[in-house]
């Protein structure tokens, strides 16, 4: 009786492995699920986390919302951010006369940030308190060195938009 | 095999490991590179042929001191280590610290929040589950599998970046709330990726788990009865795995998981096999638990009214939430300032490992691999 | 004047020595075209159009690979093994009847010299795993001489079972003894030893869910842990082309050799053969590895037993 229970038994493991055969079998023919990257690109990046990047002001695309406060800077666990503040002009012969001292820009001077360290956690997204910061949906990021990487985001404000802002505008 | 005074005696520990040794036997370094150890955990072994005669876990290359990181930060800025102590089931650990923080300043996350941790927690344990069926499949030799299960994962880890923003290492819980809230299109795409997954798992079934061969390898492996599991302190599917229906969840219950509908799986297997099939209810219960959870979740905001920086005050608690490996837990001390004055972790894996030693003695050498598989270690949880 | 016959087996030599490694190269890339459509991606993509020149660049990057060899390690013997993996490989192929007319050697006792090769296989993969001195490699040298030597019983018994059908041990008569039609193939009049010595082959290639030697999720690699560049890539070869040895004797043996139901020929035999190794990849990339102690009860328990109840059930249906 026990060995034909573990004929049985053997029975029923050999039909598992026809059943497994033909699953894979099924699966052989169906088309592939890869996406080929260079050839193709994944599109559902809307709330994707790529470096940060600053916002422009609403009627001007080149200056930053940014004031400059530091905030993300102190917010950052890792601290990969420096903001440095723009200087006050040099005061005009007019406000020499009226003795008024020129207000220094709003904007930052620079806006470095060390991706190499970046945990892209969003503290400095969470805690601005202009909404000057939001992430970037780059995804073709890559370099030859650790410098490639240290970004001034002022700079990549002005110099190049990223292409889905282009596509926008 | 030695006595526990021998062991005492001859020192059981790494340094003194070749002290113990018999004649004829072979000690075996296996990791900290080895494939199926996952990732950095180093096992010595005595073996004799390849039959192991004792088995030593050996931790510590993967510690990340994210504890004492937490006294140099402030608390919003720890929720980035939360996603790196477990990288598997990160959201766990970030509902873990955030819910301990929240219970010691007493300010609950808004209602919806609740709802969308409960469905992007859950949706990453599927996803946890997922990637250690494959997995454990890669550690017996099937290696397709994984990539079956990896198919279904990206579909879920596409749901998730949607939800948080990111696709492995979570921080999107704040204090009171989460970071994204879910829109209606993505609701859309949960609901067809929970009847896309049920659709799945009888295949997940017909092809590995009513798999002949596989039932060798899992069947009668590494019994672990209920007391051992107790007397190591383990939890999640390995305890429940023994016949133990202990789920946080359900024993110490927290967010909104009273009000929903799930069972516990357990089974009273105590081997691989029982640990197996619990972790494949567990992605049923998690599917129905995700359906439920976004059939009710209320309308709202998706941040409770906090200042930026919480207040927390001086005082101390414990947290803990079920992690897809078991209970995760976090102690919290706070004196009142800015950042915490101690946090301790209780990993789950950490127990679950320390089940090893004893379950592998005597054990084939295939076998200890299923046995460690089928513990369902993350290492980086275990040194943190 | 040199003697014709040696000279056709000496050229019979070099087509077969060519024949094998083109096919291993292609059955490399067939494996990883195949296992990448199984588990739903592409494969080798991106080296040639579908990467179709993919083993032939790997092949040239294991080439220019420093051989490096072990400390502790034996040399002579850690680099004379995957020499000769390769060396059986070539004679076995010898007797093999691709064609009514297409065998380079004729030979009234083929059966007995693939046999007898086949076993030698075994010595390439216990040298390496011994001369390496590292201790996975030692474990997987000891699981593939237990499970060589367990599994060469009942091939054996299943082929044997053949010859008692054909009445003869010769390669040719064997292949030309069955009909054209599939239902007079040994395979069908004799399921039970087909599937035996399929299960066979699987094991003694080395193949999975029978891929003990080299588990990777148990001993990293077993007996070439230690290899690199070519030493590895001879290795590799040598699996591959012990998978067209076996196919090709299961097809003479028990699909008809070069047989069909219309328009016979080699083309046949190569057709019968492909589909068997198609078969065996595609086991591969579904099962998963048995362990040692059930391959070898599988073998000694199941496999000898029913081996032998075959025999007698060859002897008195078939021959009666």
């Amino acid at each position: 009786m026990y060995r034909l229970e573990e004929i049985k038994r053997a029975a029923r493991g050999m039909w598992s492995l026809v059943v497994g055969l033909n699953i894979t079998g099924k699966y052989f023919l169906q088309p592939n699920v890869t996406i080929h990257y260079p050839r193709q690109e994944v599109d559902n990046l809307a709330t994707f986390r790529g470096h940060i990047e600053l916002i422009p002001e609403d009627n001007d695309s080149l200056t930053p919302r940014c004031i400059s406060c530091g905030t993300c800077a102190k917010a950052c666990p890792s601290g990969c951010i420096t903001v440095t503040k723009k200087k006050a002009p040099a005061p005009t012969p007019e406000e020499v006369e009226q003795g008024v001292k020129p207000k220094a820009p709003k904007d930052p001077e620079t806006f470095r940030l060390d991706f190499t360290l970046c945990s892209l956690c969003g503290q400095c997204v969470m805690s601005c308190p202009a909404n000057a910061i939001r992430f970037s949906q780059n995804i073709n990021i890559a370099g030859y060195s650790r410098q490639d990487f240290q970004f001034d985001l002022v700079a990549r404000l002005r110099s190049r938009l990223p292409k889905h802002v282009k596509k926008a505008e | 095999m030695f006595t526990k005074e021998q062991i005492a005696e001859r020192g059981f520990y790494t340094q003194h490991f070749e002290q113990g040794k018999q004649d004829n036997s072979l000690i075996l370094n296996m990791g900290p590179q080895h494939p199926s150890t996952h990732g950095v955990l180093r096992v010595m072994l005595e073996i004799d042929g390849e039959y192991i005669l004792r088995a030593d876990p050996v931790l510590g290359y993967i510690h990340r001191m994210h504890e004492k990181m937490a006294e140099g930060k402030t608390y919003a800025q720890f929720i980035t280590n939360m996603g790196r102590v477990d990288y598997l089931h990160a959201l766990a650990w970030n509902w873990a610290f955030v819910g301990a923080v929240e219970k010691l300043g007493e300010t609950p996350p808004s209602p919806r929040a609740e709802y969308l941790r409960v469905i992007t927690c859950e949706l990453n344990r599927i996803s946890s589950h997922l990637l250690w069926w494959g997995a454990y499949l890669l550690d017996l030799g099937a290696f397709t599998p994984i990539l079956y299960a990896f198919d279904d994962r990206e579909e879920l880890l596409d749901i998730l970046q949607d939800l948080t923003g990111s696709r492995l290492t979570y921080a999107s819980f704040t204090f009171g709330g989460v970071v994204t809230d879910m829109s209606d299109a993505l609701k859309e795409r949960i609901t067809r990726f929970i009847a896309r997954l049920r659709d799945r798992l009888p295949m997940y079934k017909s092809l590995v788990t009513d798999n002949f061969i596989l039932l060798g390898r899992v069947e009668d492996i590494g019994h672990i009865p209920v007391d051992m599991a107790v007397r190591y302190g383990a939890t999640g599917p390995v305890l429940r795995g023994s016949g133990v229906a202990y789920d946080v969840r359900r024993a110490e219950p927290y967010s909104v998981y009273p009000g929903l509908d799930f069972v516990v799986p357990t089974s009273d297997r105590t081997d691989a096999l029982g640990r197996y099939l619990v972790r494949m209810q567990e992605l049923e219960q998690s599917l129905n638990i995700v359906e439920q959870a976004v059939a009710q979740i209320p309308a709202g905001d998706i941040q409770a009214k906090m200042p930026k920086k919480p207040k927390v005050p001086a005082g101390e608690v414990f947290f803990a939430v079920e992690g897809a490996r078991g209970k995760i837990g976090c102690y919290l001390q706070s004196n009142g300032s800015g950042s915490p004055y101690r946090v301790k972790l209780r990993a789950p894996s950490f127990s679950n490992l320390s089940l090893f030693a004893e379950l592998s003695q005597g054990t084939l050498l295939a076998d200890a691999v299923s046995i460690l598989g089928s513990l369902d270690l993350v290492i980086p949880e275990i040194d943190r | 004047m040199i003697d014709p016959q040696l000279l056709r087996i000496l050229v019979a030599l070099v087509g077969i020595l060519v024949f094998v490694a083109l096919n291993a190269l292609a059955l490399v890339y067939a494996e990883r075209k195949i296992a990448g459509h199984v588990q739903r991606r592409p494969g080798p993509y991106e080296v040639g159009p579908h990467g179709i020149l993919q083993p032939l660049v790997d092949g040239l990057k294991l080439m220019g690979k420093q051989l490096t060899t072990p400390k502790d390690a034996d040399p002579v013997i850690f680099w004379l093994a995957p020499i000769m993996c390769f060396m059986p490989v070539a004679l076995c192929m010898l007797p093999i009847p691709f064609g009514p007319n297409l065998v380079a050697l004729k030979l009234d006792l083929g059966i007995v010299l693939i046999l007898a090769f086949a076993g030698f296989g075994v010595l390439s993969l216990c040298l390496a795993g011994w001369g390496s001195n590292n201790k996975w490699s030692l474990l997987g040298a000891a699981r593939s001489v237990a499970q060589n030597v367990a599994y060469e019983i009942p091939l054996l018994l299943s082929v044997l079972s053949v010859a008692f059908m054909t009445g003869s041990l010769d390669l040719a008569t064997i292949s030309a003894g069955q009909g054209a039609l599939p239902w007079q193939w040994n395979a069908l009049l004799n399921p039970l030893g087909f599937i035996i010595y399929f299960i066979c082959a699987l094991a003694e290639t080395n193949r999975a869910p029978f891929d003990l030697p080299e588990a990777e999720s148990e001993l990293t690699a077993g007996f070439h842990t230690e290899y690199s560049g070519m030493g590895f890539g001879l290795f590799f070869m040598a699996e591959y082309a012990n998978m067209v040895v076996v196919c090709s004797v299961a097809t003479v043996l028990f699909l008809g050799g070069w047989n069909g139901p219309f328009a016979p020929g080699w083309w046949w035999f190569l057709l019968k053969m492909y589909a068997l190794i198609f078969l065996i990849i595609q086991i591969r990339w579904t099962y998963p590895r048995v362990r040692f102690d059930q391959l070898l009860n599988l073998c000694w328990r199941w496999l000898v037993p029913l081996a032998l109840v075959n025999l007698v059930y060859v002897t008195i249906i078939v021959k009666l």
